[in-house]
């Protein structure tokens, strides 16, 4: 297992099993995915043709990952004549030693980040702490995540898991104050907190959003205005971006900003959209000295040549996750990875190792909740089912099961046998229940009746019935 | 007209109701029915826990079985998906298998679509008497039937309809998915029959078996006394 999955052997079952046992995450995870789920609803009403829209933004992200190639030698050209710098990285080591020798070069002592699944994805703040460099998370979510040391456990809203209590226990813990349970109070202790870190910050670190190859620019979507600090106060600015981030042309821009702040919130624009082309120039005013853009694949070039290239059009706005009946059940913790809900279902086994994921592409009805509220219309159901079919090739995959099915293939192919089949359930099951219905199953059938009771085979079949159907 | 009826495994072995009344309502719009007996299961199962092997012959079974040309009418939204939308692309490979899977998936109706889009009727001349909620099939989104079981159900007689909250959410059946998760299963469909006893109705009516049994398996441990019901159980009625 590689370090993409934070937990190695992480134990999915356990995992859910807390999460459903825990009051206080059950009533925040409602809370927060009911409201956002809302939004997304109401967000893409409030569009003309929200549909037509979210065709035209896949079309635009399936051609963008036609020809990736082209379209990342064009943004870098494009970033180089803006001033900027641009940097290759295969993999997150890469990436890593790319920032810290940013970091060494323009002597970097505090750093402020905004939010960055994609520097999550690398493990970035150990790597820099490790070099003792100090780093702030200014996000408002990933700064009580990094104070109490966990895991976002949303793409979006990192500190779902949190409730107001908690928080003011981190931050209190963190201020060496007694802060009250009161969520303006304790934004505007985060913001006091957090100023003082710009203030004094030598490197931003950013991800991207959107990238245009066209004019070299940058956009980044945020609801805090950290972004726009971290971006323009300190010194050095290095932007962290997957390599599928990269858009064509400037006017391809407008159609994913319609799309994504609706799909994640409802909200029609999110409060700060920060357009960044290079940076500092003669004559300005604010802005930093250096721009360095970091292009990660980190696997998304080999997932790109196989049939989950789908995959690579995520926007990241988590309407998946909030859409998911079961991500709503388990929260984002309990899928072990970087990305949660339904497309960390589909991204963790494709870039850490189908074999050790063996739940996560089962860990759904296919339902299909997550397909109608991404904005561009990823087909996850299809993607988790084209994982479980890879799983069935994995040597460690239960050689029972397989058997099971081969079995049951070989009967529901012939009637005969199929009759056969059924008649015998009907004999074995039948004096079990009372009244048609099973309190308890035997085998693996015992899980269907912990929770509800099990019809019991009919006296008589549809198929015995029909000859004599009036 | 003239169609074949695909009951389904489940519909066949465990809610032969079901089927009765699909073939009676149809009868009774004028529709000739017939039930090629060979049909067993259209390989949904197999094929959604990644068997894609062994849910290819079962579709060349069912494929086989409903080579008659005829429309087919399955009174269940998550088979006619398997049918319509993933037995082209199982053969896609494939091209003497594919083009029979096209024309059979071009065939295939779900029931609330044969009668709403294919026999242009809304209202089959039902009569049930009761405040009646429904639960969306999470197939039925697939398959863009978003509107037609409830344009169905309001017109019928005597029948008070009362909207479900969250009727489009997933009930928690996802096949092989309630017997890997029991509990994440288990609290999604306990999470239904709540917002189903809120709903203070007499029956809940739902359009496929899988999410029949979890929803009627669950009220009944819970001690309720709301039914549930297949569509075509109270359309049959008059």
């Amino acid at each position: 297992m590689n370090e993409y999955a934070q937990h190695e052997h992480h134990d999915f079952l356990n995992a859910a099993q807390q999460a459903l046992a825990d009051p206080p995450l059950q009533e925040a995870l409602v809370r927060l995915t009911s409201t956002l789920m809302a939004g997304n609803r109401r967000g893409y009403a409030a569009l003309a043709d929200s549909d037509a829209l979210r065709s035209h933004a896949k079309r635009i992200k399936e051609h963008a990952l036609a020809h990736l190639d082209r379209y990342l030698e064009q943004l870098e050209a494009a970033v180089q004549k803006n001033g900027g710098h641009v940097h290759w990285a295969s993999n997150s080591e890469e990436a890593r030693q790319i920032i810290l020798d940013i970091a060494r070069k323009t002597n970097t002592r505090r750093i402020v980040k905004s939010k960055s699944m994609t520097s999550e994805e690398i493990h970035l703040n150990p790597a820099l702490e490790a070099a003792g460099i100090e780093v702030t998370e200014t996000d408002f979510g990933e700064f009580i995540i990094q104070l109490a040391g966990e895991r976002p456990s949303h793409i979006v809203a990192p500190a779902l898991h949190h409730t107001r209590e908690s928080i003011a226990r981190v931050l209190s813990k963190h201020s060496g104050e007694t802060l009250p349970e009161e969520p303006q109070a304790l934004a505007k202790a985060g913001r006091r907190l957090l100023r003082e870190k710009f203030a004094r910050a030598d490197m931003g670190i950013s991800g991207v959003n959107f990238a245009i190859a066209e004019t070299g620019s940058i956009a980044i979507i945020s609801n805090e205005g950290n972004a726009r600090l971290t971006t323009t106060c300190p010194r050095i600015h290095v932007a962290l971006m997957g390599i599928e981030k990269v858009l064509p042309r400037w006017i391809d821009l407008p159609v994913f900003l319609k799309l994504l702040a609706r799909a994640a919130s409802g909200q029609s624009l999110s409060v700060y959209t920060s357009i960044i082309t290079g940076p500092r120039r003669p004559g300005e005013m604010d802005g930093p000295e250096e721009f360095h853009l970091v292009l990660l694949d980190n696997g998304r070039s080999r997932v790109l040549a196989t049939p989950f290239r789908e995959s690579l059009q995520c926007i990241r706005c988590g309407a998946c996750l909030n859409a998911c009946p079961v991500y709503r059940r388990i929260g984002g913790h309990a899928y072990g990875g970087v990305y949660s809900g339904p497309i960390g279902s589909i991204l963790t086994p494709l870039y850490d190792s189908v074999a050790d994921n063996p739940h996560l592409p089962h860990a759904s009805s296919l339902c299909g909740a997550c397909q109608a509220a991404c904005p561009v219309k990823i087909n996850i159901p299809q993607m988790l089912i084209g994982l479980r079919e890879l799983q069935t090739h994995e040597k460690g995959k239960s050689r029972l099961e397989k058997w099971a099915y081969q079995l049951s293939a070989t009967v529901l192919r012939r009637p005969w046998l199929y009759r056969l089949a059924l008649r015998c359930a009907r004999l074995v099951l039948r004096p079990l229940a009372r009244n048609g219905w099973l309190r308890r199953l035997p085998g693996p059938g015992a899980a269907w009746t912990s929770a509800r009771d099990f019809p019991a085979p009919a006296v008589r079949s549809f198929r015995e019935r029909w000859p004599t159907l009036d | 007209m003239k169609v074949s009826l695909l009951v389904t495994c489940l519909g066949d072995a465990l809610f032969p109701d079901v089927g009765v009344a699909t073939v009676r309502l149809l009868r009774r719009l004028g529709v000739a029915v017939d039930f090629p007996e060979a049909q067993t299961c259209c390989g949904q199962p197999h094929f959604n826990s990644g068997y894609h092997d062994d849910a290819r012959e079962l579709a060349r079974h069912t494929l086989r079985t409903f080579d008659n040309g005829q429309t087919v009418v399955v009174p269940s939204g998550s088979c006619a998906a398997m049918i319509k939308l993933e037995y082209p692309h199982l053969f896609h490979d494939d091209p003497v298998w594919r083009s029979r899977a096209e024309d059979m998936a071009r065939r295939t109706h779900e029931l609330s679509d044969f009668l709403v889009n294919v026999l242009g009727v809304e209202d089959v001349g039902a009569r049930h008497e009761g405040k009646v909620t429904y639960h969306m099939a999470c197939h039925l989104r697939g398959l863009g039937l978003l509107t037609e079981p409830e344009r169905l159900l309001t017109r019928v007689k005597g029948l008070e309809y009362v909207k479900l909250e969250r009727a489009d959410e997933c009930c928690g059946f996802g096949g092989s998915f309630a017997v890997r998760y029991p509990g994440i299963s288990g609290a999604m469909v306990q999470d239904k029959a709540s917002l189903i006893e809120k709903a203070s109705v007499s029956a809940v009516v739902a359009t496929d078996a899988g999410c029949l049994m979890n929803i009627a398996g669950c009220l009944r441990r819970r001690g309720s006394s709301v039914q549930a019901l297949h569509l075509a159980q109270v359309l049959e009625k008059t």
